[in-house]
């Protein structure tokens, strides 16, 4: 009996090393479209977007059989439980990177963005959290998990320079052309980049969220929540 | 016991066990066992076979007393007295800490008569008297309304689920503190396993039920306080949800989730 729930405990964290990997991809190629401004790559996002959802039914089908084939207890019912809410804020990821695409595609921005805006250190914050958090669940490091936590100050952060930077952007905005003459950014434009950085402050928040089932799935504790589950 | 658990005291606490040992010949059967076992709840006692829990509940009401070879060290105080003191009478005993066994056991008679035997035996000896604790033992066994139009019928034709009521209700007729069960379903359909967890939880407001079980989804549902055994040692006494989703001790982790055992 427990060596065929060893194999489903196995295939359920195949796949979510699988599904980490494709939110990986998805972030890491959205930013690519939004900093290279390179609609071509934002388009092939709805594709990853749809092997994400795939993989969101696949992992939830492999829990309930779990759950109804062995009724798991302690750190196996913990594991199949995180995996449940895990894959949750993995899709959300998904959804988010699909999103950022879509504002690219639409050519509200013209250009690569002014480099004054750190929109490039959020995404690149937002992508290590990702692949860390990932990175935690797979090797059952908790520490790591703790640290994908602490990193959301520094999204956050970023996030309230892009604010910054984008209200002297319209504050400087011309009244006749209807753009900033430093970085060329129009109106349009401002809010586009508000979105896309609102989207990875998200992106980050799921980040945290998965490391906080990973820290619950390897200790108990549900840092969320503030206590134990039992 | 680990050291995490040794002198776990709850409020409401019935049976208190103090430093249990007990010997079947040269063979240590239960080694330090300390733990207080609540109060109108329901305890589990978990563990592979041969581990003592059996051993370990046949203590709390002195079956083992009859063993040829049994050596008992420690205290178990029942509502503060020990009750291996030489003063205790073994059969009043019996009668506030009454047993339901693996399998079935009806007496050869009728329905209102097995229910009625215990009684007879502590004196009651009038009719109304009986005839009020068969019916009231029957229905806090929840089998009334399946029998209460055959009392005189052989219980030996009652299904296995029934009988396994019938002889709850015949602990319960002799009003019982405590009620222990030895795997009392595990001979039973799921219909009926359900009837008597079901029961379980009823009899818990006004007894106290000590169980002991293989099945580690029937400790689940229906125990609030769970004990794990491993070759004599108690491992981890603690509440059910805890033992069940967060266990101390890396042995009750591995036997909980079918590592060994």
């Amino acid at each position: 009996m427990r060596s065929n729930l060893d194999k489903q405990l196995d295939t359920l964290n195949q796949e979510m090393i699988r599904m980490g990997m494709l939110c990986e991809t998805a972030i890491s190629m959205s930013s690519d479209a939004v900093l290279r401004h390179d609609a071509a790559e934002a388009k092939k996002l709805p594709d990853l977007l749809e092997q994400i959802h795939d993989k969101d039914k696949q992992i939830e089908s492999v829990c309930l059989m779990i759950i109804l084939q062995q009724q798991p207890v302690a750190s196996d019912l913990r594991l199949v439980s995180s995996a449940l809410k895990m894959v949750t804020d993995m899709d959300r990821i998904g959804v988010q990177s699909n999103d950022i695409a879509e504002i690219v595609t639409m050519k509200g921005i013209e250009g690569p963005i002014d480099r004054s805006i750190p929109v490039r250190e959020m995404a690149d914050a937002v992508i290590h959290m990702v692949t860390a958090a990932v990175d935690a669940f797979v090797k059952r490091d908790d520490n790591m998990a703790h640290s994908v936590v602490k990193y959301d100050d520094k999204v956050d952060s970023c996030f309230d320079r892009v604010k910054e930077k984008l209200a002297e952007v319209l504050k400087r905005t011309d009244s006749v052309t209807g753009r900033d003459p430093e970085t060329g950014l129009d109106a349009v434009a401002v809010l586009d980049i508000l979105m896309i950085t609102k989207y990875l402050e998200r992106i980050g928040d799921h980040a945290v969220n998965i490391a906080r089932w990973v820290i619950f799935s390897i200790t108990g504790i549900d840092e969320k929540h503030e206590g134990r589950i039992t | 016991m680990t050291d995490d658990t040794e002198g776990i005291i709850l409020s409401g606490t019935i049976v208190s066990v103090k430093g249990l040992n007990l010997w079947y010949g040269d063979h240590q059967a239960l080694k330090n066992i300390n733990v207080d076992i609540p109060q109108n709840q329901i305890t589990a006692l978990i563990g592979p076979s041969g581990c003592g829990k059996s051993t370990f509940m046949k203590t709390l009401n002195r079956m083992n007393d009859l063993i040829p070879g049994v050596k008992i060290k420690g205290d178990i105080l029942y509502r503060g007295q020990n009750i291996y003191d030489a003063s205790v009478n073994v059969t009043d005993l019996r009668k506030k800490i009454g047993m339901v066994f693996q399998k079935a056991n009806p007496f050869p008679m009728s329905i209102y008569d097995n229910i009625a035997y215990g009684p007879r035996i502590h004196g009651v000896r009038s009719r109304a008297k009986l005839d009020e604790i068969v019916e009231k033992s029957l229905k806090d066994a929840a089998i009334w309304d399946e029998v209460k139009d055959r009392l005189k019928a052989s219980a030996l034709g009652m299904s296995g689920g029934q009988q396994q009521r019938l002889c709850i209700a015949r602990a319960l007729a002799v009003q019982p503190d405590i009620i222990l069960m030895d795997e009392s379903t595990s001979a039973l359909d799921p219909i009926s396993t359900g009837k008597i967890e079901e029961l379980c939880l009823q009899l818990k407001e006004k007894y106290t039920v000590i169980m002991v079980t293989h099945n580690m989804q029937q400790a689940v549902r229906v125990s609030d306080f769970c004990c794990f055994f491993l070759l004599g040692e108690l491992i981890e006494a603690e509440d059910t949800k805890t033992l069940f989703s967060m266990p101390r001790d890396k042995r009750t982790e591995d036997y909980v989730t079918g590592r060994f055992g």
